[in-house]
């Protein structure tokens, strides 16, 4: 299967499209990273993963499709995906897989990707929690959960605020609510922490690519 | 005795799950067992931080690493989510010499260093086998009878490192040893399936329904409360209690920590281990044992 990108012009078969080929080297780059990332490879498709996932119902994508769909080389349509921001990391499909595939962590480095590249459906803002609960960290160097809440569901959906007062009154009342954010006392340390692996994150770095194409089959493919 | 942990409680300890901080110092102390807060830790950089930024995760974990090498004693981490945060930098960091140097550089820049040697353990663990059974049944002053827990492992700590050697699929330990301890938990077949964690605020339909299953399993097996081992657990499950269901009735099913059974169980006040947090007041009792302590069979003696 191929994603046939109408504005890339004709593509010969066995061949990608520009921006395919630039979402899979960034993705590489993020498997390598992964312990037995190229075991992909060995999937046998039993859907083993997509059986015990207790959000697969909600998905468009299945974990077991998302394998398939990766080695067919279908990365845009897997960053476009739902599946990715439902996927609640709780590590059933990866205890269970007979080949030993790391689904949460493939997942997670698809994350990673359409949060770098800016590709997130707009009705799912996952990532928002995901920025606000960076930069309270950066902030504070704790999570603060209200403040967490209330900038995630301000910049998202205000209505959710108002739904889950009912749910804010009752934590509250039982003293399960904190006003302010705590802040740690060495907040420069851990800030001069964060800027210096920042370094590291941000440049795209130039890894054994080539190692990672054999390792996941593509080179039948072609890039 | 002696035992000495170094304690990582994590943000959720200090605001949502404080019944769960309470109840770990009250049975920590009761069994005259040494619980050190972590100085100045920070937060552990947990899941949402992972799908974000990965080496600045695993800096900010290591961050915690570093500050208790220095203290010297295991690490005990409650919430699941740190726990796992806290064990997946120590093993990532083991087995990549790239994120490995990147992640000292990082500390460097702080003024910290650390070798990555310091274990990571969860509560549930480190009670069942460095305190153990048989010291929790002779440390029994109130009985557990009248509660018949469900017993939820949910995600993290089974999977994808074990916190406590078992079988993955079907824990036994909290059954085990609240059995021990006079109580009669249910058999409870989705004691492993995951709650819908951080998703009760980003999909909460989903996250709802996740929950919503689980506590209608204790309700059809007759449990007269769940008892957890996760702060996000917790506050998932306790927010059914007052989320309207189909029938426009919210369920009414005390959802506790593990350590708030342990603690009534050694005598710790309902106020000591935070009961009152809990949205739903429990209604069981642990009365004070009378005469000897409830004996079970080949446990007392070890
Ligand atoms: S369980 Fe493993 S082998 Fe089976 S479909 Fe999923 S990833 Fe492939
Ligand atoms: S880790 Fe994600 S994909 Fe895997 S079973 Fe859990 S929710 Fe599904
Ligand atoms: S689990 Fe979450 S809230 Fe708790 S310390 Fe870790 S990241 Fe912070
Ligand atoms: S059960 Fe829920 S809170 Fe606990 S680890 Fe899984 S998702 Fe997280």
């Amino acid at each position: 299967m191929q994603t046939l990108d109408p504005l890339a012009g004709p593509i010969a078969p066995g061949v990608l499209s520009k921006t395919e080929q630039e979402l899979r080297t960034a993705f590489l780059e993020e498997i390598e990273r992964i312990p037995g990332g190229g075991r992909l490879n060995q999937c046998i498709q039993c859907g083993t993963c997509t059986a015990s996932c207790p959000v697969s119902h909600a998905m468009d994508i299945t974990p077991r499709q998302v394998i398939a769909m990766f080695r067919a080389g279908a990365i845009e349509e897997l960053l476009e995906s739902r599946t990715i921001w439902l996927c609640a990391s709780c590590y059933h499909c990866t205890l269970r897989c007979p080949a030993q595939i790391q689904v949460t962590d493939l997942i997670y480095a698809l994350k990673r990707i359409a949060i770098e590249e800016g590709i997130f459906p707009k009705r799912f803002p996952v990532h928002v929690m995901s920025e606000t609960f960076t930069s309270n960290v950066k902030r504070y160097g704790r999570n603060y959960e209200v403040g967490l809440l209330l900038r995630y569901f301000l910049k998202t959906k205000p209505l959710g605020l108002f739904h889950r007062r009912r749910a804010g009154y009752a934590l509250w009342r039982h003293g399960r609510i904190k006003l302010r954010p705590d802040k740690i006392r060495n907040i420069e340390q851990l800030q001069k922490i964060i800027a210096k692996a920042e370094t590291f994150d941000l440049p795209q770095e130039k890894v054994a690519r080539e190692k990672i194409t054999a390792a996941v089959g593509y080179e039948s493919i072609g890039r | 005795m002696d035992e000495r942990y170094t304690y990582y409680p994590g943000c959720s300890l200090h605001a949502t799950g404080i019944a769960y901080d309470k109840s770990m110092r009250a049975v920590f102390d009761k069994l005259g067992s040494n619980l050190a807060e972590l100085d100045d830790w920070n937060c552990c950089g947990a899941t949402a931080y992972m799908s974000v930024q990965k080496t600045v995760a695993f800096a900010v974990s290591a961050r915690n690493l570093a500050l208790a090498e220095l203290a010297g004693d295991d690490v005990v981490a409650p919430c699941s989510a740190c726990y796992y945060a806290l064990k997946h930098t120590r093993e990532g960091i083991a087995d990549d010499p790239e994120l490995r140097a990147q992640v000292e550089a990082a500390l460097a820049e702080g003024g910290l260093e650390a070798d990555f040697t310091v274990e990571v353990r969860h509560p549930l663990e480190v009670l069942l086998t460095d305190i153990g059974i048989p010291r929790l049944v002779a440390a029994q002053t109130n009985s557990l009878e009248e509660f018949r827990p469900a017993c939820y492992y949910g995600c993290q700590i089974v999977r994808p490192f074990g916190a406590v050697e078992e079988d993955p699929e079907l824990p036994m330990s909290m059954e085990n040893l609240f059995t021990a301890l006079g109580a009669r938990p249910v058999d409870y077949p989705p004691k492993v399936r995951c709650c819908g964690g951080m998703l009760v605020a980003t999909m909460p339909d989903v996250a709802t329904d996740l929950s919503m299953d689980l506590v209608d399993w204790a309700i059809a097996r007759e449990a007269n409360c769940i008892v957890t081992v996760c702060p996000l657990c917790q506050s998932n499950l306790d927010l059914i209690n007052v989320t309207k269901g189909t029938n426009g009735k919210s369920h009414q099913l005390p959802v506790l920590y593990f350590t708030q059974l342990i603690g009534l169980a050694i005598g710790c006040t309902p106020e000591e281990v935070g009961m009152g947090h809990a949205l739903i007041p429990t209604s069981a009792k642990a009365p004070p044992v009378r005469g000897e302590p409830l004996t079970i069979a080949g446990l007392r003696e070890g």
